[in-house]
């Protein structure tokens, strides 16, 4: 019984920290974009006359978008319109339940391990989870039965596959590295020291397939570099017919996105909770001192680190999206298949003789 | 639970592939050979083949769906095959199908027994199927790719061949 009481507690934890931050991150652009272009950002919301620098503007976001009128037009497919930003928002939620957060926590003889879903092919589980959810953007486009959606989310398909390829190609490297699908051991195995003082995260043994990982991953959040799905200042997305809350979970799911690839980085080159020289007793560092920690504040410590690198990499994400200008189609696919797949596949074979010569 | 989950993905699965060989229009067939095909994939990590699972989804359900899904609706066919041919496809494929799963009982009735789930657990462990691909089955799993390559280059020279003609 109290196992599926601690299953319980610990999805609604995932999901309310997955929400809470998805409101928060929508704020944190409005913000960060009205910094990068000198204005003031949201700040009018307001509770009892207390603004917060804006901070109650994402729940007014919601509870417009709440209100506002459903439609859906006579002409779509009225079952799978609806169906559809549903299919994008659950699977890209889903895929929260494989990361770990901390390492595990011992009450007593209890061990709690900081994740839901420890399955031993973590990293194929979250790939499936997020080649489903293109489902969503097809669907959307299709069910609208809009000329414009439809070639929108064709568009958007399109380029999502290209770059799953390259997405792929790139976590090979830190699989032969960190030789494990299991996002825990991927994890443990970058507690590690290199040479004696630098920890041994991905970044350091794969950085071109860091590059890699992150411009694919970046194009698969639909986001301005690679915004040719949806175009929301020129060319017609998919999501055009939706309104209201159906067209709310669609921007839920894109900042969802940012989020599971923060995490997804983290964890595969950033350490995920690993705090450099932090054991399990505490801190030992590599010019001699030590600072002996109690089990439960080394594990606060390792969940912070973990939120801390996932912040930095929303923030990261929203400063790019501010940044560059869009691809151009043809750039984009060039870029998928040209650059990033050729390059992910020169990585994998260094990867393997650096390995075999190190062996 | 386990129980419940089994029927409920079963059912499903069953269900979605009645109707795709009852609807008419094309691209609901897609989906819900899509639904047939995540509900297995359901089924395979319900007795602890994970990586089987995972790999189901993966390839069926992602990768080789989608391109059907989109030429669908690419091209938006709305009629089937003219009624003339319909008739013969249609006693062909029932001679097919009844073909086909008598070889697969006959190929089967072996392991039809209660609780046939040992060696599920080693297999759906990645890295001794790695192990057992690269080295025992090394083989038909090289000639396996290379078939795949050939459809590959074979799939690119028949979009290609317009362009040659024009050029000489």
């Amino acid at each position: 019984m109290s196992e599926i009481l601690i299953i319980l507690i610990k999805v609604v934890l995932a999901l309310v920290w997955l929400l809470v931050l998805t409101l928060y991150l929508t704020w944190a652009e409005r913000k960060e974009s009205a910094v990068i272009q000198d204005r003031i950002g949201a700040n009018r919301a307001a509770i009892f006359g207390l603004r917060m620098i804006g901070l109650f503007q994402p729940f007014c976001d919601a509870i417009k978008m709440i209100f506002k009128e459903d439609f859906s037009p006579k002409f779509s497919r009225r079952f799978l319109h609806t169906t559809a930003p549903l299919i994008s928002f659950v699977f890209v939620a889903v895929t929260i339940s494989a990361m770990p957060f901390a390492s595990p926590l011992h009450i007593g003889d209890k061990i709690i391990t900081m994740q839901i879903l420890d399955i031993n092919v973590g990293l194929l589980f979250i790939l499936a989870m997020l080649s489903l959810g293109i489902y969503g953007i097809i669907l959307s486009g299709w069910s609208s039965n809009n000329r414009y959606t439809m070639l929108g989310s064709l568009r958007g398909a399109a380029q999502l596959i290209s770059y799953e390829v390259a997405l792929g190609l790139s976590l090979i490297g830190i699989i032969m590295i960190f030789p494990s699908l299991q996002l825990s051991k991927v994890v443990t195995f970058q507690g590690d020291l290199l040479f004696g003082f630098l920890p041994k995260w991905g970044i350091f043994l794969q950085p071109l397939g860091f590059l890699i990982f992150f411009i694919a991953a970046l194009a698969e959040t639909k986001r301005v570099p690679f915004d040719l799905p949806e175009g929301e200042s020129e060319i017609i997305g998919f999501f055009a017919e939706y309104s209201g809350l159906k067209w709310g979970l669609f921007m839920m799911t894109d900042f969802m996105e940012i989020i599971i690839i923060s995490c997804l980085t983290t964890t595969f080159f950033f350490g995920g909770w690993q705090v450099p020289f932090l054991a399990a007793d505490g801190f030992h560092f590599p010019w001699g001192g030590e600072w002996i920690l109690a089990h439960g504040v080394v594990i606060l410590f390792q969940v912070l680190i973990f939120n801390l690198k996932v912040f930095f990499f929303c923030w990261l994400q929203i400063l790019i999206r501010w940044t560059y200008p869009r691809y151009r189609y043809d750039q984009l696919m060039d870029l998928g298949w040209k650059a990033l797949i050729p390059l992910g596949l020169i990585n994998i074979v260094v990867t393997g003789i650096v390995m075999s010569i190190i062996k | 639970m386990s129980y419940f989950l089994f029927f409920l993905l079963a059912i499903v699965s069953i269900a979605s592939i009645l109707a795709m060989i009852l609807t008419k229009n094309q691209a609901y067939n897609a989906l819900l050979l899509i639904l047939a095909f995540t509900c297995t994939g359901g089924l395979f990590a319900l007795i602890g083949a994970s990586f089987i699972a995972t790999i189901q989804i993966i390839i069926y359900a992602g990768a080789i769906m989608i391109l059907f899904v989109f030429v669908i609706m690419m091209i938006n066919i709305r009629d089937g095959i003219p009624p003339e041919r319909k008739k013969w496809t249609i006693y062909f494929s029932i001679f097919v199908a009844v073909v086909f799963l008598a070889e697969l009982f006959f190929a089967l009735k072996g392991t039809l027994a209660p609780l046939s789930t040992s060696g599920i657990e080693q297999s759906s462990d990645p890295t001794s199927l790695g192990r057992l691909l690269f080295t025992e089955y090394l083989y038909p799993f090289e000639i396996t790719s290379i078939l795949i390559i050939a459809a590959l280059v074979g799939s690119i020279v028949l979009v290609k061949k317009k362009e040659n003609n024009d050029s000489n």
